[in-house]
């Protein structure tokens, strides 16, 4: 009976229920828009470091894991390999540089990111083949790299250093493509550890002749026993903080702030998305007292009634949202690569489901009034 | 046989000195077949007494019988079920689902009885055919007038074939041509199916179409009356009893309404 009812006022009703899907599924846009910019903004940011072939990263103390204060010199690289349960370590060095289109277009902000060839930090190509040799001009190159060079195998690419007031230029050879893997908003080119020190904008933070990296990246031999290898490291190595990868994400500077901005927003717009459900469904509860206590007084449970408004709050706010979905992917779809949008984390899932809480939330308050609804009352015969 | 009783009914609004007995001490019983008009001044409680034997309120003391059935004992679940299989209504205004066809309407208690089959719509289809509605089976209320809105009401309240039928007011919105109409409709389908019906209604020239006027006074029954010239006195249309034409314009008789 309830779903035959629901069915049929709301078949009956296309008009006033489309408005509402409509106004849910514009701020089903808006709350997924909100979510795959917060996702895209938290993956242009950390993508490398997510994906890493590795468990730890290992810091300078002190540095409060900051990539770019912190220095990791080979001696500490050896003592590390030292510690039980440390399977592999690679050094990894954070710059940026800019990359020259071969059309001579404007110049490409890019990650140059230092790894050493087979050792954890080196990404894993799917087109190509990995670095090999410490001393080449060999890189690999990631898909925002590709998307907006066009880079294939075996292209050869030109980046320009800034080096004081001075410009320097490399040619170097593309020999691999790995998916995307961008460091702080920016495409990444990964370079062997020895020429990206070359490469480099600063030398300072050398020790002699050591090669000195920002990072050390730590392949652990129990990965589901960190917490422990962490606390050995922090014993066993001198002057080194460890961090597993969520934590070193989350210590980018910005990292959090930016998305603590963009949950608000995403909050504010659900809890907006909330007031405007429940806000039509008692307006149309309060419209239709006399008739609920009608249906009450021929005989309709109380059951029966709250059951009817709930089924089409539900089914009224699934298809605004199914429709704000579809119509968030269209869009975000024909987005270019350069714009930081990603529907596919789990934060957008995230949202699909509180987006379809909005309805049966809202429209709570509505329910229960329907409840309470007197059949005398409601039909003017209350004394 | 009884359909309905009201023995000893009482009900009192509010309590200490501000209580106000809205129905008091009233007995009365309504055989099938019988159609009963319920009139009185406003304030005389005959509609708290309507509310009473429909199950919508409690008395304060007393019982109502349906069925056999003690429903001033009943939970609120239980007297709503229970009017959904033994009553039927019709109301003042409001009647009718406004998003569901003459004929959904009407099926909506066999569909609530869980008796809508092929039977069941056919007799639907043959009640509101029976009533003039046999064009209008599709029309949804708001593409129906007054009168038509009655009739489908009329229709609902006695397609589950209730023990008991009521209408408040059933002609208030109604101008005389089609209030004679939908009270001679209702009476007749009372008689014809062997229902007991009550109505209340201000109009007293509705009366003439009942087998029984109860007049109610200070929630008391006042008066009852039996006689058909009687009825149709107080109907202010005794030429009927003479086999004459209904008189939409006669004066009614006083009853100080």
């Amino acid at each position: 009976m309830a779903l035959y009812l629901a069915i049929k006022e709301v078949w009956r009703n296309k008009g006033r229920f489309s408005l509402i899907a409509s106004v849910v599924a514009l701020i089903t846009v808006l709350v997924l828009f909100i979510a795959a910019l917060a996702e895209g903004l938290a993956s242009a940011n950390r993508e490398y470091i997510e994906k890493l072939n590795g468990e730890l990263l290992v810091f300078q103390e002190g540095t409060q894991l900051s990539t770019t204060a912190s220095r990791i010199g080979r001696s500490t690289i050896a003592e590390l390999r030292r510690v039980e349960g440390v399977n592999a370590v690679g050094q990894v060095g954070f710059s940026s540089a800019k990359l020259l289109p071969p059309d001579g277009g404007d110049e490409i902000n890019i990650s140059l990111i230092g790894v050493e060839p087979g050792l954890p930090g080196e990404p894993t190509v799917f087109a190509g083949q990995q670095l090999e040799r410490a001393r080449s001009n060999n890189v690999i190159v990631d898909e925002g790299v590709i998307a907006r060079i066009g880079a294939q195998v075996g292209d050869p690419i030109r980046i320009k250093v800034n080096r004081g007031t001075t410009e320097e230029f490399y040619d170097l050879n593309v020999v691999g493509l790995t998916d995307r893997r961008q460091y702080f908003f920016q495409p990444a080119v990964f370079a062997p550890m020895i020429t990206w020190d070359k490469m480099r904008p600063e030398s300072s933070g050398q020790s002699g002749t050591e090669l000195v990296s920002n990072v050390a990246v730590v392949k652990a031999s129990d990965p589901g026993a960190l917490e422990p290898l962490i606390q050995r490291i922090d014993q066993e190595v001198k002057d080194v903080e460890a961090a597993d990868r969520q934590t070193a994400w989350e210590a980018i500077p910005g990292y959090a702030a930016q998305q603590s901005t963009l949950s608000t927003q995403q909050f504010f717009t659900f809890f907006i998305g909330v007031l405007v459900v429940g806000g039509f469904f008692q307006i149309q509860t309060l419209q239709k007292v006399a008739q609920i206590g009608m249906l009450k007084a021929i005989g309709l449970s109380n059951w029966t009634v709250g059951w009817t408004a709930l089924l089409q709050i539900v089914a009224v706010n699934a298809i605004g949202v199914a429709i704000g979905a579809a119509g968030t992917l269209a869009l975000t779809s024909n987005f270019p690569v350069t714009v930081p949008i990603s529907l596919t984390g789990t934060t957008a899932l995230t949202s699909v489901v509180a987006l379809l809480a909005i309805g049966p939330l809202g429209g709570i308050v509505s329910v229960i009034a329907l409840l309470r609804i007197e059949p005398l009352r409601a039909l003017g015969m209350a004394q | 046989m009884i359909a309905l009783e009201a023995i000893n009914v009482t009900k009192i609004y509010g309590s200490g000195v501000n209580a106000v007995k809205a129905v008091d001490d009233v007995s009365l019983s309504v055989r099938r077949g019988e159609f009963v008009a319920l009139v009185g001044p406003s304030g005389s409680g005959k509609t708290t007494m309507l509310a009473m034997l429909a199950g919508l309120l409690k008395p304060s003391q007393g019982q109502i019988v349906i069925a056999n059935k003690d429903i001033g004992q009943m939970s609120e679940g239980k007297r709503t079920q229970f009017r959904g299989r033994y009553i039927g209504f019709s109301f003042q205004a409001n009647n009718l689902v406004p998003y569901l066809t003459a004929q959904e309407n009407v099926e909506l208690l066999l569909r609530l009885n869980g008796k809508l089959n092929r039977q069941g719509r056919q007799r639907a289809h043959d009640l509101l055919t029976r009533l003039g509605l046999g064009e209008r089976l599709r029309n949804r209320p708001g593409q129906l007038s007054g009168g038509q809105q009655q009739r489908v009401a009329i229709a609902r309240a006695l397609i589950h074939e209730p023990e008991v039928v009521l209408a408040d007011e059933p002609t208030a919105s109604l101008d005389t041509e089609r209030a004679h109409q939908v009270v001679q409709t209702f009476a007749d389908l009372i008689h014809e199916q062997n229902r007991a019906g009550i109505m209340v209604t201000h109009d007293l020239r509705m009366c003439k179409y009942v087998d029984r006027v109860i007049q109610m006074m200070d929630g008391k029954v006042s008066r009852t009356i039996f006689d058909r010239r009687a009825i149709l006195q107080l109907a202010g249309s005794a030429s009927d009893l003479e086999g004459g034409t209904p008189s939409p314009a006669a004066e009614p008789a006083s009853l100080g309404l």
